[in-house]
């Protein structure tokens, strides 16, 4: 979580200097659910996710060097510099991006659960949809295809309360998005998302059941993005109330109290780790900002295999 | 050890800032994270962090200046007190340049393309005084004819509280209500449809897409019901309702978000497709769009929003659908374009004037379909060579209609094979390097117009 943070903190430096462009939404906020999630995920599982996938790919154990090479545009990012922060890919981990347009990750993840269930490799798919995207019609077109032929597809709603300047009550007529599967006899429930501990627990039983060959589970995650919705959102549509409401449950804080309280780490152990982890994203934009554009030549590669 | 705080970029298309407040001051200890000034960017007011902890040492610019270009110092922030207000005392700041252009130095060279020659001095579009924005005109064409006819309304994603997700609607709701100002779910396909369907019934909606890249998920609606269905009805159901938004490439969004559909969508009858390059032919070509009985599909430019440009006197003109203008007379070559390669089309012109002595004709299509063919005609007669320049893909484009209407109405006044110059036929790569490469370059039109007039 403080990697994933420490990371996107320094993404958002990096881009205020220009070097990195585009698009550009940060997770700050949300660490706890991407690493609940992760934590329970087997090796040859599968995740798809949305163009907020710094945090994803972080979590999933790939290099922040790299990340921030893609982010920066050069040869040695994830995309070879050609996909930029909304569409990273990394097939080796099973991470299939990285989707700029709403709600098509959806089915691109039911399709991706298909195969496991055609080639019988008890493994599965984790879907993210953000809860704005849970308004798009081709996210229930995939509900019903998932829960109709009981595809091993974990579905999780980040529900961070907004999507661009809407809120989830300006969006969707019943809030209760995880509810949105009953119609399709698909099981979910709501979690907070805010403490990595009940993530964990919540992941854990869903990604069981899914495992096990009973179709579709949907796990809908209370979150807050802290940031904007983008690097250029001033994020006018909350009131400063309402974030710091959110800035005091942060989940690293949360996590950080149980592990002390808990006698799992000592004070002195967390704060080597941070220090450990702001070098480790020093370097890692150091060695983006070192690495090359893609060549010229690269522009006329991998549009046809 | 100190650090310079640079003004910050912090939009995609954001070539520089206004500092309207400081809320540090000098001396002032700061942290990761502590909020330290206020920035106006080209589209909103954004909080700016400071990223490492230390003092102010200097503030380099004052609240109220305006115009400081992306990366230049802003702030100074030192490790060690005492050290930095030794050093300060010998410290002459240089503030001369608050309002100045780019400073080469300073200037990150990743940036540097993003408005290329929009804000150029010598353009007659942007110089005068009494202008507006294309941002504007667009949004006070939607304003005037929603005053006349109470049966339009707007309607997207991010139109009514935001703003706008450019910034477009700006002021829409509060002036006419949550009723006619309809913020909807990231649900393209159904209110698209939805629209559709009022159409057929009698309203007159305007559909705006956060950007065009969206409307293919309602694709099918726009044209399956909308361009079809007066066919399909034996002419009993019209459906007047306009689709706009950002249309084609805005600076580094990569392939999802940087698409052109001119030639998608004027390939179906049915639908009419404009596409407006100032802020004078915007407002002229979208009230004909809000007044036309057929769905009009308006391609606008994100990066074209802040340009400036005159309007005529007569508040309540129209640009009749299906003329192009003349941006330029010549007789040397012609050059046929749409949208925002016509100010790179221009650009090139002064570069082929100066250089090459060639007198070069600038045809600005505006209407997609219908296209004016006869205006395209004329002009190849009289100079005998032709080079198109578009922002799409090159295969099947709106291009490749214009080189089959020339051979087949024109082809004994060609002097030379006409060149289209084209965006590369790949999709769009994220890397600054590379979307460099792909767009159509000013140095990509002034070869292509040597090259139709055999000057090597
Ligand atoms: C089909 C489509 N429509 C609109 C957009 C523009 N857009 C990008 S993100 C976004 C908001 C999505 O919100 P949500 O699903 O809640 O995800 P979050 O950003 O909160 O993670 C919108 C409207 C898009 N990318 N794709
Ligand atoms: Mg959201």
């Amino acid at each position: 979580m403080l990697k994933i943070r420490r990371f996107e903190e320094r993404a958002a430096q990096l881009y205020g200097m220009g070097h990195i462009g585009g698009f550009c939404h940060l997770y700050i906020g949300q660490e706890a659910v991407v690493v609940g999630v992760l934590m329970t995920i087997k090796k040859n599982d599968s995740v798809v996710t949305t163009y907020r996938d710094h945090g994803h790919m972080i979590a999933r154990g790939l290099d922040p060097k790299r990340i921030m090479a893609e982010l920066t545009g050069r040869e040695n990012g994830y995309s070879s510099g050609k996909g930029g922060s909304m569409h990273m890919f990394s097939k080796e981990n099973n991470f299939y991006g990285g989707h700029g347009i709403v709600g098509a990750q959806v089915p691109i993840g039911t399709g991706i659960a298909f195969t496991h269930k055609y080639k019988r490799d008890n493994n599965i798919c984790r879907t993210y949809i953000g809860d704005g995207a849970m308004n798009n019609g081709q996210v229930f077109e995939s509900f019903n295809l998932a829960s109709l032929w009981k595809l091993p597809v974990l579905y999780i709603i980040e529900n961070n309360k907004y999507g661009m300047g809407t809120s989830v009550d300006r969006a969707a007529a019943g809030t209760d998005l995880y509810k949105r599967g009953e119609a399709f006899g698909i099981k979910g429930d709501k979690i907070d998302g805010m403490n990595v501990f009940s993530v964990i627990k919540a992941a854990d039983k869903a990604g069981k059941y899914v495992r096990s060959g009973k179709g579709p589970y949907i796990l809908e995650v209370q979150t807050y993005r802290y940031r904007g919705h983008s690097m250029s959102d001033p994020a006018q549509y909350r009131t400063k109330k309402e974030l710091e409401l959110y800035k005091n449950q942060d989940p690293i804080e949360i996590a950080k109290n149980q592990m002390l309280k808990n006698n799992l780490f000592s004070e002195k152990e967390l704060d080597n780790l941070n220090k450990k982890i702001i070098e480790e994203i020093k370097v890692a934009a150091e060695f983006a900002l070192e690495s090359n554009y893609p060549k010229n030549e690269e522009l006329y590669t991998n549009v046809y295999v | 050890m100190s650090k310079e705080i640079l003004m910050p970029a912090l939009s995609p298309t954001m070539t520089e800032g206004n500092l309207t407040k400081w809320l540090v001051k000098k001396g002032q200890k700061v942290k990761a994270g502590d909020v330290i000034a206020e920035i106006e960017t080209d589209k909103a007011t954004m909080e700016v962090e400071a990223v490492d902890e230390g003092y102010v040492s200097e503030l380099l610019f004052k609240e109220g200046d305006i115009n400081i270009p992306v990366s230049k110092p802003i702030a100074i922030i030192s490790q060690n007190i005492e050290k930095n207000q030794i050093k300060d005392k010998g410290k002459s700041i240089n503030k001369k340049n608050t309002t100045s252009n780019f400073d080469e130095n300073s200037q990150n060279k990743d940036l540097s393309h993003k408005k290329e020659n929009l804000e150029d001095k010598d353009n007659p579009i942007t110089a005068s005084s009494n202008t507006i924005t294309m941002r504007q005109a667009i949004r006070d064409t939607i304003a005037e004819e929603m005053r006349k006819n109470k049966d339009i309304f707007i309607m997207g994603e991010e139109v009514a509280e935001y703003q706008g997700a450019y910034k477009v609607t700006q002021g829409l709701l509060e002036e006419f209500g949550h009723k006619r100002v309809i913020d909807t779910p990231i649900s393209e396909q159904g209110f698209t449809g939805l629209a559709i369907g009022s159409a057929f019934k009698g309203l007159r909606p305007i559909v705006e897409f956060m950007t065009f890249n969206f409307s293919m998920q309602a694709i099918d609606q726009i044209i399956n019901s909308a361009a079809k269905t007066l066919y399909m009805s034996g002419g009993q159901i019209n459906c007047p309702i306009v689709f706009r938004g950002p249309n084609g490439a805005a600076s580094q969004v990569a392939a999802q978000h940087s698409q052109d559909f001119s030639s998608w969508y004027s390939h179906c009858p049915g639908l009419k497709v404009l596409a407006p390059s100032t802020p004078y032919n915007a407002k002229g070509l979208l009230r004909s769009a809000i007044k036309d009985n057929n769905p009009v599909i308006f391609l606008e430019n994100e990066i074209l929003y802040g340009l400036k440009g005159q309007l005529s006197k007569d508040n309540d003109f129209l640009i009749p659908i299906g003329t192009a203008n003349i941006e330029k007379e010549g007789k040397d070559t012609t050059i046929v374009t749409y949208s925002i390669m016509l100010q790179k089309s221009l650009e090139a012109v002064k570069i082929l004037e100066r250089e090459f002595d060639l007198n070069v004709e600038v045809i600005d299509l505006q209407s997609l379909r219908p296209i004016d063919q006869g205006t395209i005609i004329e002009s190849i007669k009289k100079t005998n060579r032709m080079v198109i320049v578009e922002e799409s893909w090159p295969f099947a484009s709106i291009g490749s209609e214009i080189v089959n209407i020339i051979q087949k109405e024109a082809f004994d006044y060609m002097d030379s094979p006409i060149i289209k110059v084209n965006s590369a036929d790949v999709p769009m790569p994220y890397s600054s390097s590379l979307e460099k490469l792909y767009l159509p370059q000013v140095d990509d039109i002034v070869k292509a117009v040597k090259a139709v007039n055999y000057i090597t």
